[in-house]
């Protein structure tokens, strides 16, 4: 191709313009298909694999790791890894439903501060979120111990027994991702309810629609598209989540994530633990189907 | 807009909520005892010990050049990256990959990015006995997230720019090499700069990663503070989390100026 053709200001031709673009290029897209494409797709290859006697990687082809995978392990079937993915599933589900219930509320308070103090707000919000996540969790590992308030409180509405903590538990575990991910919500949302056309929702209460009735049909349906980012920034990290499960849900409430670093960690099972990764990787896959399928259904009302 | 009462009720009460788990480690930190969770009395001594701690100090000494260094080499690479993509006509497939390559890194789940790290690491070990796990391993990891991050950044100031000034650069008869340093660069300036604000503070902040590529001489403070978890929490870890949110928010603080800008 020897066509000339002019260029934000430049006369030249594509073929000029693609070798000087490639140095522009090519480093970073080499960085991050050698470190992060690559590798990634050698997981694939990798959980055919079998871990040698020291925890090497063996090259025989085999479909071991997908059996344990479904819980087929050396003493017979066992439901435990089905339930770990399937708890990631309802533990990110959960966290994100959560998370929406408490963000609306909170990006309305923020939406209706004078323009004045509105970012100082926001950005009460969003300091949370550049805490480090460790020390948050281990913050809630403080203030879910037993001889803290929350605990006692607990232990004399005799919900808890005397001298045990609220955590590691189910509960601490919810609670920890919820903090952590609330922001995410919050934020996209606060930007779609900004923009909200008020006269809507005046329309909606001049008709005598009741208040369930305006937030479903009048507001809810505007806040959509920030919904959507936040749903999606929720759901995804929060499947892959160990940090908070490790510190706060204990032994008995792992989750996927847990699952892959014992791999890559203890057991030294590479393979395993790259068919847990692969495994994670299509419930999130499934995840976003789901609810983009919802999201369609939700679109049409 | 007015705001029934239980709504800001119920939103004041969530922002609380978010707070109170760094309100606990700040109060914390300046507690006299060092077991248990009683208030016993004020004291600064928690701080005081944190700076003659070796061990910290070199865990935050670590936690510095890594964020340092990835953040120079990703700055420099996302900058590449993103006046490749805007300024330069890809045919529309190559586009389409180059645009993939770049929302990669921001979509994939922190453990898999760490998974997926691990394996490139274990390969490149056989080559060369670089690949140890330790600074530089964690160096490579750092610059693979922050790339995208600052390529999106300054991505958003170049599309911003529009093309007039390029133009009128080159009708003048500027070298490609003269336009970009005289003219492209010094435009791009806010937003590489909030770009590597972004990158530095992410490298500070990122725990999953570093666990997945430190080695035993390369502990960066959120690995310091994870481990200590395991081990027991004495209040110098209280001192040091609240030292750390301190730094966080005024970085925070820093950056949203120089973008607002």
């Amino acid at each position: 191709m020897n066509r000339l053709l002019v260029w934000f200001g430049e006369l030249t031709t594509p073929a000029r313009l693609y070798r000087r673009g490639l140095w522009f290029l090519l480093p970073a897209a080499i960085w991050i298909l050698g470190l992060l494409v690559i590798p990634g797709l050698s997981l694939v290859a990798l959980s055919f694999a079998e871990r040698g006697p020291y925890g090497e990687v063996v090259w025989n082809f085999s479909l071991e790791n997908y059996r344990r995978l479904l819980g087929y392990g050396l003493f017979g079937w066992s439901p435990d890894t089905i339930l770990i993915l399937l708890r990631s599933l309802w533990v990110a589900f959960v966290t994100t439903l959560i998370c929406i219930v408490l963000a609306y509320p909170l990006a309305f308070f923020i939406a209706s501060r004078p323009p004045r103090t509105r970012y100082l707000w926001l950005a009460l919000v969003i300091i949370p979120f550049w805490t480090n996540l460790v020390i948050r969790t281990y913050a809630w590992q403080m203030l879910l111990a037993p001889d803290f308030p929350f605990a006692r409180l607990a232990q004399a509405l005799g919900l808890l027994a005397p001298d045990s903590g609220l955590y590691p538990s189910p509960l601490a575990v919810y609670i920890g991702m919820i903090t952590a991910f609330l922001p995410f919500v919050v934020l996209p949302l606060f930007s779609s309810v900004e923009r909200l056309d008020w006269s809507l929702v005046e329309a909606a209460q001049d008709l005598y629609a009741s208040r369930i009735r305006t937030f479903f049909q009048a507001i809810w349906p505007q806040t959509l598209p920030g919904l959507t980012v936040g749903i999606i920034l929720t759901f995804i990290p929060a499947m892959g989540m160990f940090v908070i499960p490790d510190l706060l849900g204990g032994a008995k409430y792992l989750l996927v994530g847990n699952l892959i670093q014992q791999q890559f960690y203890a057991s030294r099972d590479w393979p395993y633990g790259a068919a847990v990764s692969l495994g994670l990787m299509v419930l999130t896959l499934i995840g976003l189907a789901i609810y983009r399928r919802r999201g369609k259904d939700v679109d049409l009302v | 807009m007015r705001l029934n009462p239980l709504i800001s009720s119920v939103a004041l009460a969530t922002l609380a909520f978010l707070y109170l788990p760094m309100l606990a480690v700040a109060v914390l930190s300046f507690n006299k005892t060092r077991y248990g969770l009683q208030w016993s009395g004020f004291t600064w001594d928690w701080y005081v010990r944190l700076f003659n701690n070796p061990e910290i100090l070199e865990a935050a000494r670590n936690t510095f050049v890594l964020a340092l260094v990835s953040t120079l080499i990703a700055t420099v690479l996302g900058t590449l990256f993103a006046i490749a993509l805007e300024r330069y006509p890809w045919p529309r497939r190559v586009q389409g990959f180059l645009e993939n390559l770049l929302y990669l890194p921001v979509v994939t789940p922190d453990i898999i990015f760490a998974v997926a790290l691990v394996v490139a690491f274990g390969a490149f070990r056989a080559v060369s006995s670089l690949f140890e796990p330790g600074l530089f391993t964690m160096i490579l990891g750092h610059v693979t997230f922050q790339i995208a991050f600052v390529a999106l950044t300054v991505r958003s100031r170049l599309k911003s720019l529009g093309r007039e000034l390029d133009e009128a650069a080159r009708d003048l008869y500027a070298s490609y090499g003269y336009y970009v340093r005289r003219v492209l660069l010094p435009l791009l300036t806010p937003g590489i700069v909030a770009g590597a604000m972004l990158a530095f503070t992410l490298s500070l902040d990122d725990f999953v990663i570093s666990f997945f590529t430190a080695g035993p001489t390369s502990q960066t403070l959120p690995l310091l503070i994870y481990a200590s978890v395991r081990r027991g929490v004495t209040p110098e870890i209280h001192a040091l989390s609240t030292l750390i949110f301190l730094v966080t928010v005024l970085l925070v603080l820093a950056s949203e100026r120089l973008t607002r800008r």
